[in-house]
């Protein structure tokens, strides 16, 4: 019975009085059951001419000397089981992220390896009746470029709401702007889907229009659809990605150490050369995190898509335009969900979930190792 | 009885950092020990061995032992638990428990350690140990209010009655005045004075006035060097350290030449 | 003449610094406002279009049992029973999981194993809801031949649920301060004990603001019910069989039939009917104000909580 799980703040360490340290440690005493506590309560009780029941607290009810042994064995269990309880929750996330590659991977194999066509290169998607060929080329792209999208509206403005947060507005006004800019994280994402298509997409043909008009970008060339296009869907994206590319913004920001900023202030800069020189230089790796979070978001993002983005039938060529409709792993995987009928039909999608998994996982990876989580502490 | 503490050449660690070294002190059952030396010689690093609350920190360990009555609380089969029901601390900020009323601060420490009491014995032993600090008289209408609501002397008052109230043989105190005003600072020295009568005190202090006024017997702890671990100088009378100290770098600490 | 010289030479290099600056400002002001635009604009769409439909007492009373698309009436009582116990279920499972996760992190956790968790839990957060929703699938239906229903849902949630929570309460539990650890141990008070009666119960309005954020982020998710369970019209209050209906089902549910919609007014003519659209915005509007009012919880909570940041 060592005391060798000591309650710690941190970290499991060498017991103390372990044999590590007899050879300087003069133990000058025999160690002896201590029965301690007990001895002592029994004086106590004689010295206090009330009797408190403190016997029944300070030792428990048995013989002197091995009263110290059944105290101990309580706390060690009671740390014990809670110590395990909390790591085996530990353990349990682990496993739970493994089970999901696994399983994934497992009910989609079958149907890959079935699968008439390469899964990585081809563009074709027909799972019914005894043919399976399905491809990601397609899916890729739309979910890729309508992400990408997405991230390019959604981060200027997001760092620039979180400077207006943290650098311009007065505290009042910038708690107000903070919690509005939440407001649009706390809206579900189907709203967001039957606002974006019927009510924002009517609105958008116009600038779809003006677009065209530099259609020697690829992005822009076809004149495809009039609403549920890849750019309405990025759009909306945009708005839902806003909110988290802002907190962690702002986050960042807020944590210029003053020094730089004084430093600045001090040089007689003005407002918009501080924040060049101390508070976007600092914020560089946050914000690039804060990118990518949302990025991740958007990847991933299912029913918003589902509802606005128009599916395309097959065999059409392949465009890079963002005028166009298209399907994302999510959406694809959404729009077909009542119809999990047979086994590899359901593997063709779950395969198009496990790449989507892949890549939301290096993500978010990514996004971590790109700034220590040190702003929570 | 209150115990006599013996420290048989107690090193220190955090992780491999040699903190203090080789201290020998034995501390007599009631009476009023304290730890003076400048910042960072290692008083409350002992101190905090006493309790064997130095090992909550990952990595630090001891090496020597210290006894309680002969009995060493660094044995192998001695849970450091058990080892801080009989010995209390009291802290340099006062901390009691934000979610819990007056009341219910005093009794933590026994409702925590398990095993139920009655509800009158639990009111005898919050008047009894309320009484101990002075604190009854000016709480005892509102003990189930928040203790954190009280001032900060009167919160250092209300840990040391939770300190008490699980009777502990020796009562371990880590500057705690370093954070009050001087008139509740001159009412837990008085404090001390009548806790003496029922508890072995260790006080660490960096008020040496203190230490004069309030301990029977005064330890100087002092850097061995630049980079060097903490060591004990001097211990002795009170009255000796102060007057006619043996070690000359005592004279120099408490003369104000350094520290 | 000189001095104007002078003065003539430094005003141009300042004028640019100014206007850069006041162009920054602008640029950031904008962007607020610009953010603004699709809150308002959201907001008062899902509003107005919505209030028709929920100012009906039988909106709150009634399903849609019997409703076609075509027809008005009903209310959403059964999508509203569903949401709340598949929310329900899976915040008590949920709940006990990410504390201990949040525990262990904060007040066990070392090295590599830690780390590990911590990396996983970030992971979980980003983990899209449609792949969660078809990993309870490929378990639970695929392998071991279950059938869709409500609790298969509830399942997927805690998947979602679950970083939310362990996030949020990690962060509490670290600004509950050393020193009452501490008070604690010099009380004692075994490790567990100390965890279990002072340092969660100081911790713990912000805790039950992290699980209410947690609920309102899990009442709105849709992919996991399209996939793991069919959407009903009639109230069905068992989640372990049959198709059960939900808030957000019922949204999708309106959606993909809002096509069907001409039919014959009074005089035979032939009219467009909006009673699929009414319902789709009157749900979106009750799910909004349902949401709306936990995320005003949680702030409230917040308030009240003993630990500041």
């Amino acid at each position: 019975m060592s005391p060798a799980d000591e309650p710690r703040v941190l970290a499991p360490r060498p017991s103390a009085g372990s044999s590590a340290f007899q050879e300087n440690g003069a133990r000058v005493l025999a160690p002896r059951p201590t029965a301690g506590a007990s001895d002592s309560v029994a004086e106590l009780t004689e010295l206090d001419s009330q009797p408190v029941h403190l016997t029944e607290v300070a030792a428990p009810p048995k013989p002197i000397g091995a009263g110290l042994g059944g105290v101990h064995q309580r706390h060690r269990l009671g740390d014990r089981v809670f110590a395990g309880l909390a790591t085996g929750a530990g353990i349990l996330t682990i496993i739970l992220i493994a089970l999901i590659g696994l399983f994934l991977l497992a009910k989609a194999w079958p149907s890959i390896r079935d699968n008439q066509v390469n899964f990585l290169i081809s563009r074709a998607w027909t799972v019914t009746g005894n043919e399976l060929r399905f491809g990601v080329v397609d899916l890729l792209y739309t979910t890729v470029i309508a992400s990408l999208v997405a991230m390019a509206l959604a981060v200027p403005v997001a760092v620039g709401i979180a400077l207006f947060i943290t650098q311009y507005a007065p505290r009042s006004l910038a708690k107000l702007v903070g919690y509005l800019v939440d407001l649009l994280a706390a809206i579900p994402s189907i709203i967001f889907g039957i606002w974006g298509i019927y009510v924002l997409a009517p609105h958008l043909t116009g600038v779809q229009h003006l677009l065209y008009h530099v259609r020697f970008i690829p992005l822009f060339k076809d004149k495809g659809f009039d609403t549920g296009t890849v750019f309405n869907a990025a759009l909306v994206l945009a708005i839902m990605i806003l909110p988290i590319v802002t907190a962690v913004s702002r986050d960042v920001f807020e944590r210029t150490p003053t020094e730089r900023v004084e430093a600045a202030w001090a040089l007689g800069a003005t407002r918009w050369e501080m924040i060049r020189l101390a508070v976007l230089p600092h914020g560089r790796a946050g914000v690039v995190s804060g990118a990518m979070l949302g990025l991740g978001r958007a990847l991933g993002e299912t029913i918003a898509v589902t509802l606005i983005l128009s599916t395309v039938g097959q065999g059409n060529a392949f465009s890079w335009s963002i005028f166009n409709g298209g399907a994302t792993f999510a959406s694809k995987i959404a729009n077909a969900a009542a119809e999990f009928n047979n086994p590899k039909q359901t593997g063709a999608y779950i395969a198009a979930g496990l790449v989507l998994f892949v890549l939301t996982f290096l993500v978010n990876a990514a996004a971590r190792t790109i700034v220590s989580r040190d702003k929570l502490k | 009885m209150a115990k006599r503490i013996d420290i048989n050449d107690l090193d220190a660690f955090y992780g491999k950092f040699l903190a203090v070294s080789g201290v020998n002190l034995t501390i007599q059952p009631r009476s009023v020990t304290a730890f003076i030396g400048p910042s960072g010689c290692g008083k409350s690093t002992v101190l905090r061995t006493l309790n064997r609350l130095h090992e909550v920190i990952p990595g630090a360990h001891v090496a020597g032992s210290v006894s309680l009555d002969g009995d060493d609380i660094y044995a192998k089969d001695v849970d450091p638990v058990d080892v801080r029901r009989t010995i209390g601390m009291v802290f340099q900020r006062p901390n009691p428990f934000p979610t819990m009323s007056i009341y219910d601060n005093v009794v933590a420490g026994l409702k925590l350690q398990a095993g139920r009491m009655k509800r009158t014995d639990l009111d005898r032993v919050v008047e009894k140990s309320l009484r101990g600090t002075n604190l009854w008289e000016e709480v005892k209408n509102r003990l189930n209010k928040a203790g954190a609501g009280l001032s900060g002397g009167q919160q250092q008052r209300l840990c040391i009655a939770r300190a008490i109230a699980v009777e502990p043989q020796v009562l371990l105190m880590d500057e705690p005045c370093s954070s009050l005003d001087p008139i509740s600072t001159l009412a837990i020295e008085d404090l001390v004075q009548e806790l003496r009568e029922r508890f072995t005190i260790v006080i660490v202090t960096h008020n040496m006035q203190q230490a004069a006024r309030v301990s029977d017997r005064t330890a100087f702890f002092n850097l061995a060097g630049v980079g060097k671990p903490g060591q004990l100088v001097e211990v002795d009378d009170t009255q000796t350290i102060f007057s006619n100290p043996k070690d000359q770098r005592t004279e120099d600490y408490i003369s104000g030449r350094f520290g | 003449m000189s001095i104007a010289i002078q003065t003539g030479l430094h005003a141009p290099v300042a004028r640019s610094r100014k206007i850069k600056n006041s162009a920054a400002t602008v640029f950031v002001t904008g962007c607020f406002l610009l953010a603004m635009i699709p809150l308002v604009w959201l907001t008062w769409t899902v509003v107005s279009k919505g209030l028709h439909a929920i100012t009906h007492a039988s909106w709150w009373t009634g399903d849609q049992r019997g409703i076609s698309y075509r027809d008005g009436g009903g209310g959403m009582l059964h999508a509203f029973v569903g949401t709340v116990e598949q929310v329900a279920v899976s915040t008590l499972l949920s709940v006990p999981l990410a504390i201990f996760v949040a525990i262990y992190l904060v007040e066990y956790g070392r090295g590599r194993l830690a780390r590990a968790t911590s990396f996983m839990v970030d992971i979980l957060s980003g983990l899209p809801s449609i792949v969660a929703a078809l990993f309870v699938y490929a378990v639970f239906v695929t392998t071991f031949g279950g059938q869709r229903a409500g609790i298969l849902v509830s399942l997927a949630l805690v998947m979602l649920m679950v970083p939310i929570v362990v996030r949020t309460t990690e962060e509490m539990l670290k600004l509950v301060p050393d020193e009452l650890r501490e008070a604690a141990y010099a009380l004692g008070v075994p490790k567990w004990r100390t965890i279990l009666r002072v340092v969660l119960p100081t911790a713990f309005t912000g805790i039950v603001t992290g699980i209410v954020l947690g609920i309102a982020r899990i009442a709105g998710e849709t992919a996991p019910l399209l996939i793991l369970v069919g959407y009903s019209r009639n109230l069905n209050s068992n989640l372990l069989s049959g198709y059960q209906g939900s808030l957000p089902g019922m949204i999708y549910d309106q959606v993909t039939n809002l096509g069907n919609t001409t039919g014959l007014d009074a005089n035979g003519h032939r009219v467009q009917l909006h009673y699929a659209a009414d319902r789709m915005w009157g749900t979106a509007l009750t799910l909004i104000v349902i949401v709306m009012a936990l995320n005003l919880i949680a702030r409230l909570l917040a308030r009240a909580s003993k630990l500041s940041r």
